[in-house]
Protein backbone atom coordinates (compact mmCIF):
# COMPACT_ATOMS: atom_id res chain seq x y z
CA UNK A 1 0.00 0.00 0.00
CA UNK A 2 1.36 3.60 -1.28
CA UNK A 3 0.62 6.35 1.54
CA UNK A 4 1.24 9.65 0.89
CA UNK A 5 4.02 10.48 2.61
CA UNK A 6 6.05 8.08 0.49
CA UNK A 7 7.25 10.64 -1.49
CA UNK A 8 9.56 12.49 1.31
CA UNK A 9 11.15 9.15 1.96
CA UNK A 10 12.25 9.30 -2.39
CA UNK A 11 12.92 12.55 -2.00
CA UNK A 12 15.17 12.29 1.48
CA UNK A 13 16.91 9.02 -0.58
CA UNK A 14 17.65 11.01 -3.92
CA UNK A 15 19.19 13.99 -1.77
CA UNK A 16 21.66 11.46 -0.23
CA UNK A 17 22.06 10.29 -3.82
CA UNK A 18 23.07 13.90 -5.07
CA UNK A 19 25.34 14.65 -1.92
CA UNK A 20 27.65 11.14 -2.65
CA UNK A 21 27.94 12.58 -6.21
CA UNK A 22 28.39 16.16 -5.33
CA UNK A 23 31.21 14.77 -2.79
CA UNK A 24 32.49 12.54 -5.16
CA UNK A 25 32.83 15.28 -7.84
CA UNK A 26 34.30 17.73 -5.24
CA UNK A 27 37.46 14.64 -4.43
CA UNK A 28 37.78 14.35 -8.08
CA UNK A 29 38.04 18.14 -8.89
CA UNK A 30 39.93 19.03 -5.81
CA UNK A 31 42.45 16.36 -6.97
CA UNK A 32 42.73 17.76 -11.28
CA UNK A 33 43.01 21.65 -9.68
CA UNK A 34 46.27 19.88 -7.65
CA UNK A 35 47.48 17.94 -10.78
CA UNK A 36 46.74 19.91 -13.37
CA UNK A 37 47.66 23.30 -11.20
CA UNK A 38 44.58 24.89 -11.53
CA UNK A 39 43.66 27.31 -9.38
CA UNK A 40 40.63 28.40 -10.98
CA UNK A 41 39.34 24.82 -10.46
CA UNK A 42 40.60 25.14 -6.90
CA UNK A 43 38.43 28.22 -6.15
CA UNK A 44 35.23 26.41 -7.51
CA UNK A 45 35.60 24.03 -5.06
CA UNK A 46 35.95 25.33 -2.35
CA UNK A 47 32.98 27.63 -3.06
CA UNK A 48 30.89 24.76 -4.18
CA UNK A 49 31.49 23.31 -0.48
CA UNK A 50 28.36 25.31 0.42
CA UNK A 51 26.33 22.92 -1.73
CA UNK A 52 27.17 20.25 0.39
CA UNK A 53 26.69 22.10 3.25
CA UNK A 54 23.30 23.23 2.25
CA UNK A 55 22.66 19.49 1.61
CA UNK A 56 23.32 18.06 4.60
CA UNK A 57 21.09 20.63 6.29
CA UNK A 58 18.31 19.95 4.20
CA UNK A 59 18.97 16.09 5.03
CA UNK A 60 18.38 16.93 8.68
CA UNK A 61 15.83 18.80 8.16
CA UNK A 62 13.57 16.14 6.15
CA UNK A 63 15.25 13.28 8.77
CA UNK A 64 13.89 15.10 11.92
CA UNK A 65 10.82 15.95 9.75
CA UNK A 66 10.25 12.65 9.51
CA UNK A 67 10.71 10.86 12.82
CA UNK A 68 8.80 13.72 14.13
CA UNK A 69 5.63 13.26 12.11
CA UNK A 70 5.73 9.17 10.42
CA UNK A 71 6.96 7.61 13.11
CA UNK A 72 9.53 5.76 11.15
CA UNK A 73 10.33 2.04 12.40
CA UNK A 74 12.48 -0.97 11.06
CA UNK A 75 13.81 -0.15 7.54
CA UNK A 76 12.50 3.32 7.34
CA UNK A 77 14.03 3.84 10.94
CA UNK A 78 17.40 2.70 9.66
CA UNK A 79 17.13 4.97 6.71
CA UNK A 80 16.67 8.15 8.09
CA UNK A 81 19.71 7.53 10.41
CA UNK A 82 22.10 6.19 8.29
CA UNK A 83 20.80 9.54 6.42
CA UNK A 84 21.87 11.90 8.74
CA UNK A 85 24.94 10.33 9.77
CA UNK A 86 26.03 9.56 5.81
CA UNK A 87 24.96 12.96 4.65
CA UNK A 88 27.53 14.31 7.78
CA UNK A 89 30.55 12.03 6.50
CA UNK A 90 29.67 13.36 2.91
CA UNK A 91 29.80 17.27 4.37
CA UNK A 92 33.22 16.37 6.25
CA UNK A 93 34.40 14.98 2.87
CA UNK A 94 33.26 18.09 1.07
CA UNK A 95 35.48 19.79 3.70
CA UNK A 96 38.88 17.86 3.09
CA UNK A 97 38.30 18.71 -0.37
CA UNK A 98 38.01 22.47 0.21
CA UNK A 99 41.29 21.51 2.38
CA UNK A 100 42.99 19.72 -0.78
CA UNK A 101 42.02 22.86 -2.59
CA UNK A 102 43.26 25.40 -0.26
CA UNK A 103 46.42 23.98 -0.39
CA UNK A 104 46.63 23.07 -4.25
CA UNK A 105 46.33 26.80 -5.01
CA UNK A 106 49.14 28.01 -2.22
CA UNK A 107 51.34 24.97 -3.95
CA UNK A 108 50.44 26.49 -7.38
CA UNK A 109 52.34 29.38 -6.56
CA UNK A 110 55.92 27.25 -6.16
CA UNK A 111 57.54 24.72 -8.21
CA UNK A 112 56.30 21.04 -7.91
CA UNK A 113 58.33 19.38 -5.47
CA UNK A 114 58.12 15.58 -7.33
CA UNK A 115 55.86 14.37 -9.46
CA UNK A 116 52.32 13.39 -8.07
CA UNK A 117 51.78 9.61 -8.36
CA UNK A 118 50.72 8.50 -4.96
CA UNK A 119 48.28 11.21 -4.19
CA UNK A 120 46.31 10.66 -7.31
CA UNK A 121 46.38 6.51 -7.05
CA UNK A 122 45.24 7.46 -3.32
CA UNK A 123 42.28 9.99 -4.34
CA UNK A 124 41.37 7.26 -7.00
CA UNK A 125 40.97 4.68 -4.68
CA UNK A 126 38.87 6.88 -2.19
CA UNK A 127 37.10 8.10 -4.98
CA UNK A 128 35.44 4.51 -5.90
CA UNK A 129 35.56 3.48 -1.96
CA UNK A 130 33.12 6.61 -1.88
CA UNK A 131 31.42 5.55 -5.26
CA UNK A 132 30.97 1.99 -3.86
CA UNK A 133 29.69 2.87 -0.53
CA UNK A 134 27.09 4.85 -2.71
CA UNK A 135 25.89 1.84 -4.48
CA UNK A 136 25.49 0.26 -1.43
CA UNK A 137 23.47 2.36 -0.01
CA UNK A 138 21.43 1.92 -3.76
CA UNK A 139 21.30 -1.73 -3.73
CA UNK A 140 21.87 -3.11 -0.41
CA UNK A 141 24.73 -4.71 -0.87
CA UNK A 142 26.74 -6.07 2.30
CA UNK A 143 29.50 -7.96 0.81
CA UNK A 144 30.65 -4.79 -1.25
CA UNK A 145 30.00 -2.68 1.99
CA UNK A 146 32.98 -5.10 3.74
CA UNK A 147 34.98 -4.91 0.39
CA UNK A 148 35.23 -1.04 1.41
CA UNK A 149 36.09 -1.14 5.13
CA UNK A 150 38.80 -3.66 4.50
CA UNK A 151 40.16 -1.26 1.51
CA UNK A 152 40.78 1.58 3.59
CA UNK A 153 44.19 -0.50 4.87
CA UNK A 154 45.57 0.32 1.49
CA UNK A 155 45.05 4.09 1.57
CA UNK A 156 45.97 4.25 5.06
CA UNK A 157 49.11 2.29 3.97
CA UNK A 158 49.93 4.99 1.04
CA UNK A 159 49.67 7.92 3.41
CA UNK A 160 52.18 6.09 5.95
CA UNK A 161 54.42 5.90 2.66
CA UNK A 162 53.77 9.06 1.78
CA UNK A 163 54.85 10.44 4.98
CA UNK A 164 58.04 8.62 5.32
CA UNK A 165 58.81 10.22 1.60
CA UNK A 166 58.02 13.66 2.68
CA UNK A 167 60.09 13.50 5.85
CA UNK A 168 62.96 12.66 3.72
CA UNK A 169 62.59 15.43 1.40
CA UNK A 170 62.32 17.94 4.65
CA UNK A 171 65.59 16.59 5.77
CA UNK A 172 67.73 16.32 3.16
CA UNK A 173 66.03 19.47 1.91
CA UNK A 174 64.69 22.13 3.96
CA UNK A 175 63.66 24.37 1.78
CA UNK A 176 60.81 21.83 0.95
CA UNK A 177 59.45 21.59 4.02
CA UNK A 178 56.48 23.79 3.63
CA UNK A 179 55.42 22.12 0.18
CA UNK A 180 56.52 18.87 1.81
CA UNK A 181 53.61 19.86 4.73
CA UNK A 182 51.04 21.17 2.32
CA UNK A 183 51.23 17.70 0.37
CA UNK A 184 51.45 15.76 4.15
CA UNK A 185 48.07 17.30 4.55
CA UNK A 186 46.46 16.64 1.26
CA UNK A 187 47.73 12.82 2.15
CA UNK A 188 45.94 13.20 5.18
CA UNK A 189 42.68 14.42 3.73
CA UNK A 190 42.58 11.46 1.47
CA UNK A 191 43.08 9.43 4.17
CA UNK A 192 40.05 10.67 5.73
CA UNK A 193 37.92 11.27 2.61
CA UNK A 194 38.54 7.34 2.64
CA UNK A 195 37.41 7.11 6.45
CA UNK A 196 34.34 8.63 5.33
CA UNK A 197 33.59 6.19 2.80
CA UNK A 198 34.43 3.45 5.46
CA UNK A 199 32.09 4.81 7.72
CA UNK A 200 29.26 5.55 4.85
CA UNK A 201 29.92 1.18 4.01
CA UNK A 202 29.58 0.68 7.69
CA UNK A 203 26.68 2.65 7.52
CA UNK A 204 25.02 0.97 4.83
CA UNK A 205 25.50 -2.56 6.31
CA UNK A 206 23.54 -1.26 9.21
CA UNK A 207 20.69 -0.24 6.96
CA UNK A 208 20.33 -3.22 5.18
CA UNK A 209 20.51 -5.45 7.76
CA UNK A 210 20.52 -3.53 11.27
CA UNK A 211 24.10 -5.17 12.59
CA UNK A 212 26.54 -2.84 13.88
CA UNK A 213 29.78 -3.40 12.62
CA UNK A 214 31.74 -0.25 13.57
CA UNK A 215 35.29 -0.72 15.41
CA UNK A 216 35.46 -4.31 14.05
CA UNK A 217 38.82 -4.70 13.49
CA UNK A 218 38.78 -8.26 12.14
CA UNK A 219 36.58 -7.19 8.99
CA UNK A 220 39.92 -4.88 7.95
CA UNK A 221 41.56 -7.93 7.31
CA UNK A 222 41.05 -9.16 4.44
CA UNK B 1 27.31 -13.44 20.34
CA UNK B 2 28.78 -14.41 17.41
CA UNK B 3 26.00 -13.18 14.53
CA UNK B 4 26.07 -15.00 11.08
CA UNK B 5 25.91 -11.64 8.71
CA UNK B 6 25.02 -13.99 5.98
CA UNK B 7 21.75 -15.11 7.51
CA UNK B 8 20.23 -11.63 7.79
CA UNK B 9 17.50 -11.32 7.07
CA UNK B 10 15.57 -9.41 3.73
CA UNK B 11 13.60 -6.19 3.66
CA UNK B 12 11.04 -5.34 0.18
CA UNK B 13 13.01 -2.67 0.01
CA UNK B 14 16.44 -3.86 -0.17
CA UNK B 15 17.89 -6.57 -3.02
CA UNK B 16 20.20 -9.77 -1.41
CA UNK B 17 23.79 -9.46 -1.72
CA UNK B 18 24.30 -11.35 -5.17
CA UNK B 19 27.32 -13.70 -3.49
CA UNK B 20 27.20 -15.14 0.73
CA UNK B 21 29.22 -13.28 2.73
CA UNK B 22 32.15 -15.61 3.94
CA UNK B 23 32.68 -14.57 7.85
CA UNK B 24 31.13 -13.65 10.99
CA UNK B 25 30.98 -10.94 13.38
CA UNK B 26 31.15 -10.48 16.47
CA UNK B 27 28.02 -8.11 17.62
CA UNK B 28 28.21 -6.89 21.77
CA UNK B 29 25.10 -7.61 22.97
CA UNK B 30 22.27 -5.05 23.98
CA UNK B 31 22.68 -2.82 26.25
CA UNK B 32 19.10 -3.01 26.87
CA UNK B 33 18.79 -6.86 27.61
CA UNK B 34 16.09 -7.72 30.09
CA UNK B 35 16.73 -9.39 33.39
CA UNK B 36 16.54 -12.91 32.97
CA UNK B 37 12.23 -14.44 33.10
CA UNK B 38 11.73 -17.46 34.70
CA UNK B 39 11.10 -18.76 31.31
CA UNK B 40 7.74 -19.70 29.82
CA UNK B 41 4.29 -19.49 31.22
CA UNK B 42 1.97 -19.96 28.41
CA UNK B 43 2.79 -21.98 25.86
CA UNK B 44 0.37 -22.55 22.79
CA UNK B 45 1.01 -25.44 20.35
CA UNK B 46 -0.44 -25.83 17.22
CA UNK B 47 -3.96 -23.81 18.25
CA UNK B 48 -7.20 -24.06 15.60
CA UNK B 49 -9.72 -22.21 16.64
CA UNK B 50 -13.18 -21.71 15.03
CA UNK B 51 -16.42 -19.44 15.18
CA UNK B 52 -18.82 -22.19 14.21
CA UNK B 53 -17.99 -22.88 10.85
CA UNK B 54 -15.76 -20.14 10.54
CA UNK B 55 -11.77 -21.12 11.19
CA UNK B 56 -10.72 -17.96 13.02
CA UNK B 57 -6.82 -19.40 14.42
CA UNK B 58 -4.33 -21.15 12.11
CA UNK B 59 -1.70 -23.43 13.77
CA UNK B 60 -0.62 -21.08 16.28
CA UNK B 61 2.34 -21.74 18.12
CA UNK B 62 3.63 -19.29 20.61
CA UNK B 63 5.56 -19.25 24.10
CA UNK B 64 5.38 -16.73 26.56
CA UNK B 65 7.54 -15.64 28.89
CA UNK B 66 7.23 -14.82 32.20
CA UNK B 67 6.64 -11.50 34.03
CA UNK B 68 7.04 -9.83 30.50
CA UNK B 69 4.95 -7.84 28.62
CA UNK B 70 3.69 -8.95 25.32
CA UNK B 71 1.99 -6.91 22.42
CA UNK B 72 -0.46 -8.77 19.76
CA UNK B 73 -0.59 -6.78 16.46
CA UNK B 74 -2.46 -7.07 13.43
CA UNK B 75 -5.08 -5.71 11.53
CA UNK B 76 -8.49 -5.62 12.52
CA UNK B 77 -9.90 -9.78 12.11
CA UNK B 78 -6.63 -10.97 12.14
CA UNK B 79 -7.50 -13.17 15.56
CA UNK B 80 -5.28 -11.05 18.18
CA UNK B 81 -8.53 -10.65 20.13
CA UNK B 82 -9.68 -13.97 19.48
CA UNK B 83 -5.98 -15.59 21.24
CA UNK B 84 -6.17 -13.02 23.78
CA UNK B 85 -9.87 -14.40 24.40
CA UNK B 86 -9.13 -17.91 24.55
CA UNK B 87 -6.31 -17.95 27.03
CA UNK B 88 -8.72 -17.25 30.00
CA UNK B 89 -11.60 -19.05 27.97
CA UNK B 90 -13.66 -15.61 27.29
CA UNK B 91 -14.49 -17.45 23.74
CA UNK B 92 -16.65 -20.09 25.88
CA UNK B 93 -19.14 -17.60 26.51
CA UNK B 94 -19.68 -17.28 22.76
CA UNK B 95 -21.78 -20.24 21.42
CA UNK B 96 -20.62 -22.60 18.54
CA UNK B 97 -17.04 -21.33 19.30
CA UNK B 98 -14.21 -24.10 19.83
CA UNK B 99 -10.46 -25.14 19.98
CA UNK B 100 -10.44 -27.82 17.47
CA UNK B 101 -7.32 -28.59 17.49
CA UNK B 102 -3.70 -28.16 19.45
CA UNK B 103 -3.55 -26.98 23.49
CA UNK B 104 -2.65 -23.55 25.75
CA UNK B 105 -0.86 -24.78 28.59
CA UNK B 106 -0.17 -22.56 31.23
CA UNK B 107 2.92 -23.69 33.43
CA UNK B 108 2.40 -26.84 32.12
CA UNK B 109 -1.72 -27.44 32.71
CA UNK B 110 -4.08 -27.07 29.24
CA UNK B 111 -6.16 -24.89 30.64
CA UNK B 112 -9.15 -26.49 27.72
CA UNK B 113 -8.31 -29.97 30.16
CA UNK B 114 -11.75 -31.15 31.25
CA UNK B 115 -10.62 -30.97 35.33
CA UNK B 116 -9.95 -26.83 34.48
CA UNK B 117 -12.94 -25.03 35.89
CA UNK B 118 -12.89 -21.43 33.54
CA UNK B 119 -13.50 -19.97 36.53
CA UNK B 120 -10.98 -20.62 38.32
CA UNK B 121 -8.70 -19.64 35.46
CA UNK B 122 -10.01 -16.14 34.53
CA UNK B 123 -9.20 -15.76 38.47
CA UNK B 124 -5.33 -16.44 37.10
CA UNK B 125 -5.79 -14.90 34.21
CA UNK B 126 -7.23 -11.49 35.00
CA UNK B 127 -8.67 -9.25 31.94
CA UNK B 128 -8.81 -5.53 31.57
CA UNK B 129 -11.22 -4.64 28.35
CA UNK B 130 -11.07 -2.25 25.40
CA UNK B 131 -14.08 0.30 27.33
CA UNK B 132 -13.74 0.60 31.23
CA UNK B 133 -16.40 -1.37 32.60
CA UNK B 134 -16.33 -0.53 36.66
CA UNK B 135 -19.53 -1.94 38.52
CA UNK B 136 -22.10 0.47 39.31
CA UNK B 137 -20.33 0.29 42.83
CA UNK B 138 -18.37 2.19 45.20
CA UNK B 139 -14.69 2.31 44.37
CA UNK B 140 -14.02 0.86 47.36
CA UNK B 141 -16.48 -2.18 46.37
CA UNK B 142 -15.18 -2.37 42.72
CA UNK B 143 -11.83 -3.74 44.23
CA UNK B 144 -13.59 -5.56 47.45
CA UNK B 145 -16.48 -7.11 44.97
CA UNK B 146 -14.24 -10.17 43.60
CA UNK B 147 -12.78 -10.80 46.69
CA UNK B 148 -15.78 -11.01 48.94
CA UNK B 149 -16.96 -13.79 46.20
CA UNK B 150 -13.33 -15.64 47.26
CA UNK B 151 -14.46 -15.55 50.53
CA UNK B 152 -12.91 -12.70 51.88
CA UNK B 153 -15.09 -11.02 54.76
CA UNK B 154 -11.74 -9.75 56.78
CA UNK B 155 -12.67 -5.80 56.77
CA UNK B 156 -9.12 -5.00 57.81
CA UNK B 157 -7.49 -7.95 55.15
CA UNK B 158 -10.06 -6.03 52.71
CA UNK B 159 -8.67 -2.95 53.57
CA UNK B 160 -5.26 -3.74 52.88
CA UNK B 161 -5.90 -5.18 49.62
CA UNK B 162 -7.82 -2.48 48.37
CA UNK B 163 -5.05 0.17 48.93
CA UNK B 164 -2.69 -2.00 47.65
CA UNK B 165 -4.54 -2.57 44.62
CA UNK B 166 -5.20 0.81 44.09
CA UNK B 167 -1.62 1.70 44.56
CA UNK B 168 -0.85 -0.96 42.53
CA UNK B 169 -2.76 0.50 39.86
CA UNK B 170 -1.20 3.82 40.74
CA UNK B 171 -5.01 5.23 41.46
CA UNK B 172 -4.99 5.49 45.04
CA UNK B 173 -3.28 9.11 45.40
CA UNK B 174 -6.33 10.10 43.01
CA UNK B 175 -9.38 8.71 44.98
CA UNK B 176 -7.83 7.73 48.46
CA UNK B 177 -10.29 10.35 50.09
CA UNK B 178 -13.58 9.32 48.32
CA UNK B 179 -13.52 5.55 48.25
CA UNK B 180 -16.98 5.22 48.43
CA UNK B 181 -18.07 7.78 46.04
CA UNK B 182 -19.35 5.60 42.76
CA UNK B 183 -16.75 4.16 40.24
CA UNK B 184 -18.58 5.77 37.35
CA UNK B 185 -18.05 9.24 38.71
CA UNK B 186 -14.38 8.65 38.08
CA UNK B 187 -13.10 9.38 34.14
CA UNK B 188 -12.27 7.69 31.65
CA UNK B 189 -8.51 7.44 32.51
CA UNK B 190 -9.09 6.68 36.11
CA UNK B 191 -12.00 4.04 35.24
CA UNK B 192 -9.43 2.12 33.42
CA UNK B 193 -6.81 2.13 36.22
CA UNK B 194 -9.55 0.75 38.35
CA UNK B 195 -10.80 -1.88 36.61
CA UNK B 196 -6.73 -2.87 36.44
CA UNK B 197 -6.93 -2.32 40.46
CA UNK B 198 -9.82 -4.39 40.33
CA UNK B 199 -8.29 -7.30 38.44
CA UNK B 200 -5.02 -7.18 40.06
CA UNK B 201 -6.75 -7.45 43.59
CA UNK B 202 -7.26 -10.93 43.28
CA UNK B 203 -3.96 -11.41 42.45
CA UNK B 204 -3.67 -13.14 38.96
CA UNK B 205 -0.50 -14.35 37.68
CA UNK B 206 -1.48 -12.77 33.93
CA UNK B 207 -3.08 -9.82 32.87
CA UNK B 208 -4.69 -9.62 29.80
CA UNK B 209 -5.14 -6.47 28.16
CA UNK B 210 -8.01 -6.00 25.15
CA UNK B 211 -7.23 -2.41 24.23
CA UNK B 212 -6.25 -0.82 27.15
CA UNK B 213 -6.03 2.53 25.87
CA UNK B 214 -7.75 2.62 22.84
CA UNK B 215 -10.54 5.07 24.49
CA UNK B 216 -8.34 7.16 26.45
CA UNK B 217 -6.74 10.64 26.02
CA UNK B 218 -3.20 10.75 25.83
CA UNK B 219 -2.28 11.93 29.16
CA UNK B 220 -4.50 8.80 30.31
CA UNK B 221 -2.81 6.04 28.37
CA UNK B 222 0.63 7.35 29.18
CA UNK B 223 -0.60 6.50 32.95
CA UNK B 224 -1.67 2.72 32.18
CA UNK B 225 1.60 2.77 30.09
CA UNK B 226 3.62 3.68 32.85
CA UNK B 227 1.22 0.96 34.99
CA UNK B 228 2.43 -1.41 32.38
CA UNK B 229 5.96 -1.02 33.28
CA UNK B 230 5.21 -1.31 36.83
CA UNK B 231 2.88 -4.49 36.84
CA UNK B 232 5.60 -6.76 34.94
CA UNK B 233 7.49 -6.80 38.11
CA UNK B 234 5.12 -9.13 39.31
CA UNK B 235 2.33 -9.79 36.89
CA UNK B 236 2.87 -11.30 33.20
CA UNK B 237 0.78 -8.77 30.67
CA UNK B 238 -0.12 -9.81 27.41
CA UNK B 239 -1.62 -6.60 25.64
CA UNK B 240 -3.76 -6.35 22.48
CA UNK B 241 -3.24 -3.06 20.64
CA UNK B 242 -3.18 -1.36 17.77
CA UNK B 243 -0.70 1.23 18.37
CA UNK B 244 2.31 0.43 17.13
CA UNK B 245 4.14 3.37 19.40
CA UNK B 246 2.28 1.53 22.12
CA UNK B 247 3.66 -1.68 21.69
CA UNK B 248 6.94 -0.77 20.84
CA UNK B 249 7.21 1.09 23.89
CA UNK B 250 5.38 -1.24 26.49
CA UNK B 251 6.28 -4.43 25.14
CA UNK B 252 9.26 -6.93 25.53
CA UNK B 253 8.37 -9.23 22.71
CA UNK B 254 5.44 -8.81 20.07
CA UNK B 255 3.77 -11.45 17.91
CA UNK B 256 2.48 -9.85 14.99
CA UNK B 257 -1.07 -11.86 13.20
CA UNK B 258 -2.63 -11.53 10.09
CA UNK B 259 -5.48 -13.68 8.91
CA UNK B 260 -5.67 -15.90 11.62
CA UNK B 261 -1.74 -16.78 11.41
CA UNK B 262 1.06 -15.68 13.36
CA UNK B 263 3.40 -14.33 10.76
CA UNK B 264 6.06 -13.03 13.55
CA UNK B 265 6.81 -13.08 16.78
CA UNK B 266 10.46 -11.75 18.23
CA UNK B 267 11.69 -9.51 20.69
CA UNK B 268 9.99 -6.10 20.22
CA UNK B 269 13.01 -4.32 19.42
CA UNK B 270 13.58 -6.79 16.62
CA UNK B 271 10.12 -6.14 15.20
CA UNK B 272 10.48 -2.69 14.60
CA UNK B 273 14.41 -2.38 13.81
CA UNK B 274 14.50 -5.29 11.70
CA UNK B 275 11.73 -7.99 11.69
CA UNK B 276 12.11 -10.78 9.37
CA UNK B 277 9.37 -10.92 7.37
CA UNK B 278 7.83 -8.75 4.63
CA UNK B 279 4.58 -8.59 5.94
CA UNK B 280 5.52 -7.78 9.53
CA UNK B 281 7.77 -4.50 8.05
CA UNK B 282 4.73 -3.75 5.87
CA UNK B 283 1.90 -3.55 8.78
CA UNK B 284 4.38 -2.21 11.79
CA UNK B 285 5.55 0.41 8.63
CA UNK B 286 2.17 1.67 7.85
CA UNK B 287 2.20 -0.10 4.17
CA UNK B 288 -0.83 -2.12 4.89
CA UNK B 289 -3.78 -2.98 7.41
Amino acid sequence: MKRFFDTELEQFRSHLMLMGETAIRQVRDALKALVDVDVALADRVIAADDELDRLEMEIDDEAIRYMNLRAPVATELRLVIVGMKASHDLERVGDECTTIAKRAVRLAAEPPLKPYVDIPRMANIAIEMLREAMECFLHGDTEKALAIVRRDAEVDAINKQLYRELTSFMIERPATTTRALELMFISKSLERIADHACNIAEEMVFLAKAQDIRHREELKKS
Amino acid sequence: MVTDISSSKTTPHMETPAAPATFKVNVPSSSTKLPATTGTLIDIDNLDFYYGAKQALFDVNLKLDDKRVTAFIGPSGCGKSTLLRCLNRMNDLIDGTEVKRGSIKIRGVDIYGKNVDAIELRKRVGMVFQKSNPFPKSIYENIAYGLRIQGQNNKVRLDEIVEKSLRGAALWEEVKDRLHESGLGLSGGQQQRLCIARTIAVSPEVILMDEPCSALDPIATAKVEELIHELKKEFTIIIVTHSMQQAARCSDKTAFFYMGKLIEYDDTRTIFMNPSNPQTEAYVSGRFG
